[in-house]
């Protein structure tokens, strides 16, 4: 093992917890709607999608080949700028849970390297084309496109089931959206455990300690996905009552029509080769759920805001991943300790800010807004 | 680069097309379930179409779930 560096070390336990993050911060994709209409209690739900995705990740055999699919140039990465990068997308992801605000992972991801290369190896190593191509496209077009079916379906789903007894179909819909949604978890753990894998194992090939062509060894695949089942099942409340609460009210035909929108429109453009967000996927299909049924009230304050979040996301990393790379760079291995303990500090102080109004298993569904002041003295339990 | 607009129209189409296709049949299963329930409490019978016509419905679901994992568990291609 004498090929595991300091620095290497670092960038592997850097890279699970940012799949960590990924997976508390993506819980709410798959179960907001079914803990916001009752079909899965909070607990259960995101068991399940807990475990669903590290079932996810051990049967996706296609790891990630490339570290960003295109968006940098690969053969200018080195271990110090994936650490960078990550750092800027595991800084971002905790200020946006923070907030309860639903930003994708894999925007924060990407952001996160096109700064630290763009810093390390100039802008000549990041492909601009390809950000455009696979990340502002189906950014614009794949909310849209969940949005559209989901609000088609939600109105077809109320017209069919207008006379009907309002119980039955209650819990007729509630029942397949426990199937709906066990879906989505699947598709993200094979899709999200995924990233993960790939950088670590791509950044021991880099440093020779696997052979060029190597596919991930068991322990990487294992605590890949052991990392993101773990953070599902803590599950992101913040996140999750915004979701299933704050955009919009949702009954459960409509988290039905919302999950299946998301799930279609998340296999169809696997299938096609487009890369897109989960997060950004489900937040139409919700959004377009709500429009679908008449007098259900839609937030555009928090969609709007939501909204801002996912512009921010990419930019936002990206200055966090550069300012990383920089000290990095200039500073080798000290650098490197020095950037890893101030994000544990800043890690640290968001989780403490959490806490002044914390959002958990047993209060996600009583208000429709997370805030970071006031609420402390309605609610004085600590997360659990 | 060039927008691929015939991918991203596919990918419109055939999203579109199975949600709005899995929800409405989804939806008619309920509303087999929700006859039959309702027959149940009104005089103690059953209702024989209502019953046929949500197990149809939910049979039809299952195989699009069935369909659904195929395309995410890559040992099965």
């Amino acid at each position: 093992m004498d090929h595991i560096t300091f620095l290497v070390a670092v960038v592997i336990v850097t890279a699970l917890a940012f799949d960590f993050t990924n997976g508390f911060h993506d819980t709410a994709n798959a179960m907001a709607t079914s803990i916001a209409t009752g079909a899965l209690k909070p607990k259960t739900a995101v068991l399940i999608s807990g475990a669903l995705n590290i079932v996810g990740a051990f049967l996706s055999t296609e790891v990630a080949k490339t570290i960003s699919g295109g968006i940098v140039d690969d053969t200018l990465v080195t271990p110090g700028m994936i650490f960078a990068g990550l750092v800027g997308a595991i800084l971002w992801n905790l200020l946006t849970w923070l907030l309860g605000l639903p930003s994708s992972s894999s925007h924060a991801l990407f952001g996160g390297l096109i700064g630290a290369v763009w810093v390390g190896a100039g802008s000549n190593g990041v492909h601009f084309d390809k950000v455009v191509e696979k990340i502002l496209i189906p950014a614009v077009a794949s909310p849209l496109v969940a949005g559209i079916a989901a609000l088609l379906a939600t109105y077809l789903a109320y017209k069919i089931t207008a006379r009907a007894r309002k119980e039955s179909v209650t819990k007729g819909f509630r029942l397949g959206q426990i199937a709906s949604a066990s879906l989505v978890s699947l598709a993200h753990g094979t899709n999200d455990a995924q990233k993960t894998m790939g950088v670590i194992t791509l950044t021991l090939i880099s440093v020779g300690a696997l052979g060029h062509d190597a596919g991930p060894p068991v322990w990487v695949i294992a605590s890949a996905g052991l990392a993101i089942g773990l953070g599902t099942y803590i599950g992101g409340w913040r996140i999750i009552r915004t979701m299933g609460k704050g955009l919009t009210d949702i009954q459960s035909p409509q988290g039905f029509a919302a999950e299946a929108a998301s799930t279609t429109v998340i296999l169809t453009s696997a299938h096609l080769g487009f890369a897109l967000s989960t997060t950004q996927v489900c937040s139409g299909g919700i959004l377009g759920a709500g429009l679908g049924r008449r007098l259900a009230e839609v937030r555009w304050g928090t969609a709007g805001r939501m909204v801002i979040a996912w512009l921010v996301t990419l930019p936002a990393a990206a200055a966090v991943g550069g300012l990383s790379a920089t000290v990095v760079k200039h500073g080798g291995n000290l650098g490197t300790a020095l950037i890893a303990l101030i994000a544990a500090a800043v890690a640290g102080f968001i989780v403490i800010a959490s806490r002044r109004n914390p959002v958990h298993a047993d209060n996600v569904n009583e208000t429709h807004e997370v805030t970071i002041r006031g609420g402390a003295s309605t609610d004085v339990r600590t997360a659990a | 680069m060039s927008l691929d607009w015939n991918a991203l129209g596919e990918v419109f189409a055939v999203s579109v097309g199975v949600t709005v296709g899995v929800v409405v049949v989804f939806a008619l299963g309920v509303l087999g379930i929700a006859q039959v329930e309702t027959a149940r409490e009104q005089d103690g019978g059953t209702h024989a179409l209502g019953f046929a016509q949500a197990g149809l419905c939910f049979l039809a679901c299952a195989a699009v779930v069935a369909y659904g994992i195929y395309l995410i568990v890559p040992q099965f291609h």
